[in-house]
């Protein structure tokens, strides 16, 4: 039960952002640029640096919502299943990998980010934006795992919800929807 | 030195957003729209949890900052803030602001360690949902501000008066002056 009254038919993230508009809409539009905006990094991986961070904060809901939201954008489900278990093993590129360790870093404070783990991202081909990028995506979804689950919001357990939400965030973006949201009351 | 090229020698978060300018604008409105705006909590009282948390997550450039607009809204000095971070629950901190830092220091944890009982002790010292709401997310916000200023290993600005500065200026302009401003 989330400590604040919120829409019931809004679980996770999304009954916050509608709580209060006046944060939500630059938490939304900093989301878009980050994730969906112009990047050399695929919006693919971009999520899968959601994910590790999301998993590594227990945060039930942003993990699960974003492991779906990679899942459909990379077309396979082994990369976000490795990255959470063990990111080094997973089937991704070198850059990739190191990109995923920066994560990881930030996850834990900023002052864990280490010179030889940017060193590393930039021998295998990271360039200084790449890594600005992953450190603030990283840090932003220290952000919203801290607002879901501080304000105890629902994080359903029908799987087939996170699918359905996953393929709004593919198809969507971060952007708030433009007929709201009264469209998902059962 | 900071982990990547930033083109520019401005301290703290500042030299982040003359570098990547696309993102600037909506942390500065968020920043803004929490810390600056009409509120039921004061300017002050916000800027302390942003301090606080700062403090918490040892980010020094966002400490000062925060801590410096702290003292200056809440007319206090260095010595109450050391004793807030030293032990909140012992300083003269009014008891709803006590409640909303013990808030404020569970969500620099984890969001999981926020529990039912700090919201309960909260409303019981007269915090409305809307305050509980907006101090958790300070926190969240700082907990994103703090690793993404340190985890890109910023520069520290080389005179502690720009903090004092940076205050002023914040006060008259809000946070969401034009990029660019603090290096006239």
């Amino acid at each position: 039960m989330p400590y604040i009254p919120l829409e019931d038919h809004l679980p996770g993230i999304t009954g916050l952002l509608e709580y209060r508009k006046d944060t939500a809409a630059p938490i939304r539009e900093l989301t878009q640029i980050l994730l969906r905006g112009e990047s050399t990094l695929t919006e693919g991986e971009r999520e899968l640096i959601a994910t590790i961070v999301s998993h590594r904060n227990s945060c039930r809901f942003c993990t699960a919502a974003h492991t779906a939201a990679a899942d459909i954008l990379l077309g396979e489900t082994e990369s976000t299943a490795q990255v959470k278990a063990d990111h080094h093993s997973a089937p991704l590129s070198e850059k990739m990998k190191c990109l995923l360790t920066i994560a990881a870093q930030t996850q834990e404070s900023g002052k864990a980010v280490t010179t030889q783990a940017v060193q590393e991202a930039k021998d295998a081909g990271a360039t200084d934006l790449e890594i600005h990028d992953t450190v603030l995506i990283a840090a932003l979804f220290c952000l919203y795992n801290r607002y879901v689950d501080g304000l105890a919001t629902v994080a359903p357990s029908d799987p087939g919800f996170y699918e359905g939400l996953g393929k709004r965030l593919k198809d969507n973006g971060y952007n708030r929807l433009p007929q709201g949201y009264d469209h998902l009351k059962k | 030195m900071a982990l990547i090229q930033l083109n520019n020698n401005l301290p703290g978060i500042l030299g982040l957003m003359a570098y990547q300018s696309e993102t600037t604008g909506h942390l500065q409105e968020l920043t803004n729209a929490l810390l600056w705006e009409d509120n039921s909590l004061s300017r002050g009282e916000r800027e302390l949890i942003a301090a606080y948390t700062s403090w918490l997550n040892e980010c020094i450039f966002c400490l000062k900052s925060h801590g410096t607009s702290a003292m200056h809204y809440m007319k206090c000095d260095e010595t109450f803030m050391e004793s807030v971070r030293k032990d909140y629950k012992k300083s003269k901190l009014s008891p709803k602001m006590k409640s909303l830092l013990a808030i404020a220091a569970a969500v620099h944890k984890s969001g999981q360690s926020v529990t039912q009982d700090q919201f309960g002790e909260a409303r019981k010292k007269g915090a409305s949902d809307n305050e509980i709401h907006d101090t958790i997310l300070i926190a969240a916000a700082f907990s994103m501000f703090n690793r993404y200023v340190d985890g890109l290993a910023t520069n520290l600005p080389a005179d502690d008066s720009f903090y004092a500065q940076s205050t002023a200026m914040i006060e008259a302009h809000g946070y969401s002056r034009k990029a660019g401003m603090m290096d006239k």
